[in-house]
C-alpha cells in the first residue's frame, strides 16, 4: 500500500516536470519559427558585414570562411531593441569589420542563419541574448 | 525491495532533472519581477497601474480551440501562419502583422502580450499597450454594448466591476482582418470577447479571455486561464512597434535567407 502510494507521488512529480518542460518553450516570431533547430548549438567566427537595429528583430549579418576558405554570408537574428538593451546591447554594438564569434542555434535547414544565444568581441566583451534553448520564453523581457 | 528501487529512481530522475530549470526559472523571476512590495489587499474596483503579464506562448492555439463552422474551416485554411499546423514558409505567409497592420484586439493580448497601464477615469478606463504603442478605451458608465457596431481593430468595449475585485469587460464590433492568434485562428465581425481581471491582491491581477464566436467556432472558449499579470508602476514602458521599413529589412536579411528563400 506504502508502495504503491510512493509510486503514485513519484507518477504525479514526474508529470508535473514534464508539464514544466513543455511549457519552457523558447519565444520565436509570429512570422515564423524560420525551422531553427533547438538542439544544436554552434559557433561560428567571422566579420561584421551589418547591424540591423530594428524590430521585428535585431540581425547581425557576417561573412565566415568555412573550411574550404570560401566565403559564406551569415545571418543570425536577436530580439526587438527594446528586450535588448536590458541586456547591454546598443545600436552601436558593432560596426562593420568587427571580428566577432558568434554562437547560436542554426537553421534546420542547412542554411546559414540562426538565432544568437551571445556573440564574443575582439575585445573579449560578451552579449548574450539570454534564450537558451528551452528556456522559459522571454516573452516577458521588456 | 525492487518497487522502492523503482520509486527512489523516478524521484532522483525527477530531481536532478528539475534541478537547472527551477534555478534558471528563479533567476529569471528574480531578474524580472519588480520589487516586492509587500502583499496589500487588493484596493476595491481598482486597477490602475502598470501591470506586466507573465507570457503567453506564442505558438498560437491551432490544436486547442473547439470545432468550427463550416465558414471558420473556410476562414482558417485561407490564413497563412508562420506558427501552429497549418505554418508555411516565411515568404508565403499571409499574416497581417508580417506587414505591420494592426495586430487588433484580442490578438494583442495574446501575442506579445506586454506591459500595459492603466488609467481610470470616473466614466472610463483607458489601457495603454507597450506593444504597438496602443490603446483601448472601457466605458464603465453603464452604457450597453452597441447593437451594431461599426468594426473596428480594437473594437468597442464596456467594463462592469462584478465585485470588488473583479471586473469584466465585453467587447464586439473587431475587423475580421485581424487574427486571433499566431496560428491563424480567425474570427468574424459578430465576435465577442470576454476579459475578466480579478485583482487577487495589491500586485496581483488572474486574467481570463473568453471567445464567443457562433460563425465561426461551435462553442464558446476560454483562450487565457488567470493569466498572471504583475504590478510594476516603477517601469518606463519601452516603445515597442511595428515598422514597415524595418520589417522589409528585416525579412531581406534574415527571414528569407533562412528560409532558403532570398533568391525568389
Amino acid at each position: 500500500m506504502r508502495n504503491r502510494r510512493l509510486a503514485s507521488i513519484a507518477l504525479l512529480l514526474f508529470s508535473a516536470l514534464m508539464v514544466l518542460l513543455m511549457s519552457s518553450l523558447p519565444a520565436l516570431a509570429h512570422h515564423g519559427n524560420a525551422a531553427f533547430d533547438t538542439s544544436k548549438h554552434i559557433t561560428i567566427k567571422g566579420t561584421v558585414v551589418d547591424w540591423l537595429w530594428a524590430n521585428p528583430h535585431c540581425v547581425l549579418t557576417l561573412d565566415v570562411k568555412d573550411d574550404k576558405g570560401r566565403v559564406v554570408r551569415w545571418a543570425a537574428e536577436a530580439n526587438i531593441p527594446s528586450d535588448m538593451v536590458k541586456r547591454g546591447w546598443k545600436k552601436t554594438s558593432f560596426n562593420p569589420g568587427d571580428v566577432v564569434a558568434v554562437t547560436m542555434v542554426p537553421a534546420k535547414n542547412d542554411r546559414p542563419a540562426g538565432r544568437i544565444e551571445q556573440v564574443v568581441l575582439a575585445d573579449g566583451e560578451t552579449l548574450t541574448t539570454g534564450v537558451p534553448p528551452n528556456s522559459p520564453t522571454e516573452n516577458k523581457a521588456y | 525491495m525492487r518497487c522502492r528501487f523503482v520509486v527512489g529512481v523516478f524521484f532522483g530522475i525527477a530531481a536532478l532533472s528539475a534541478f537547472p530549470i527551477s534555478i534558471a526559472w528563479t533567476v529569471r523571476a528574480q531578474s524580472q519581477r519588480p520589487a516586492q512590495q509587500s502583499v496589500a489587499p487588493a484596493p476595491h474596483k481598482d486597477m490602475s497601474g502598470i501591470w506586466v503579464p507573465q507570457g503567453v506562448s506564442p505558438i498560437g492555439f491551432s490544436d486547442k480551440h473547439p470545432a468550427f463552422t463550416p465558414l471558420g474551416e473556410k476562414m482558417f485554411r485561407a490564413n497563412k501562419p508562420g506558427r501552429g499546423i497549418t505554418e508555411v514558409p516565411v515568404a508565403d505567409t499571409n499574416d497581417p502583422l508580417d506587414s505591420c497592420d494592426p495586430e487588433g484586439f484580442p490578438r494583442n493580448e495574446i501575442f506579445e502580450f506586454r506591459a500595459i497601464q492603466v488609467t481610470q477615469a470616473p466614466d472610463r478606463m483607458l489601457f495603454a499597450y507597450q506593444y504597438q504603442k496602443v490603446w483601448r478605451a472601457i466605458f464603465t458608465d453603464g452604457r450597453e454594448l452597441p447593437k451594431d457596431p461599426d468594426a473596428s481593430w480594437y473594437g468597442y468595449s464596456v467594463g462592469k466591476w462584478v465585485d470588488d475585485f473583479t471586473l469584466v469587460v465585453q467587447t464586439v464590433g473587431l475587423d475580421d482582418r485581424t487574427w486571433i492568434d499566431n496560428s491563424g485562428l480567425p474570427h468574424s465581425e459578430d465576435l465577442h470577447v470576454e476579459e475578466r481581471f480579478h485583482r487577487v491582491d495589491y500586485n496581483t491581477i488572474e486574467f481570463t479571455l473568453m471567445i464567443d464566436d457562433p460563425k465561426i467556432y461551435t462553442q464558446k472558449w476560454t483562450i487565457l486561464d488567470k493569466l498572471k499579470m504583475h504590478l510594476d508602476n516603477k517601469l518606463e514602458i519601452p516603445e515597442m512597434i511595428c515598422v514597415p521599413t524595418e520589417m522589409e529589412q528585416y525579412k531581406k536579411r534574415m527571414a528569407a535567407p533562412a528560409a532558403g528563400e532570398e533568391k525568389r
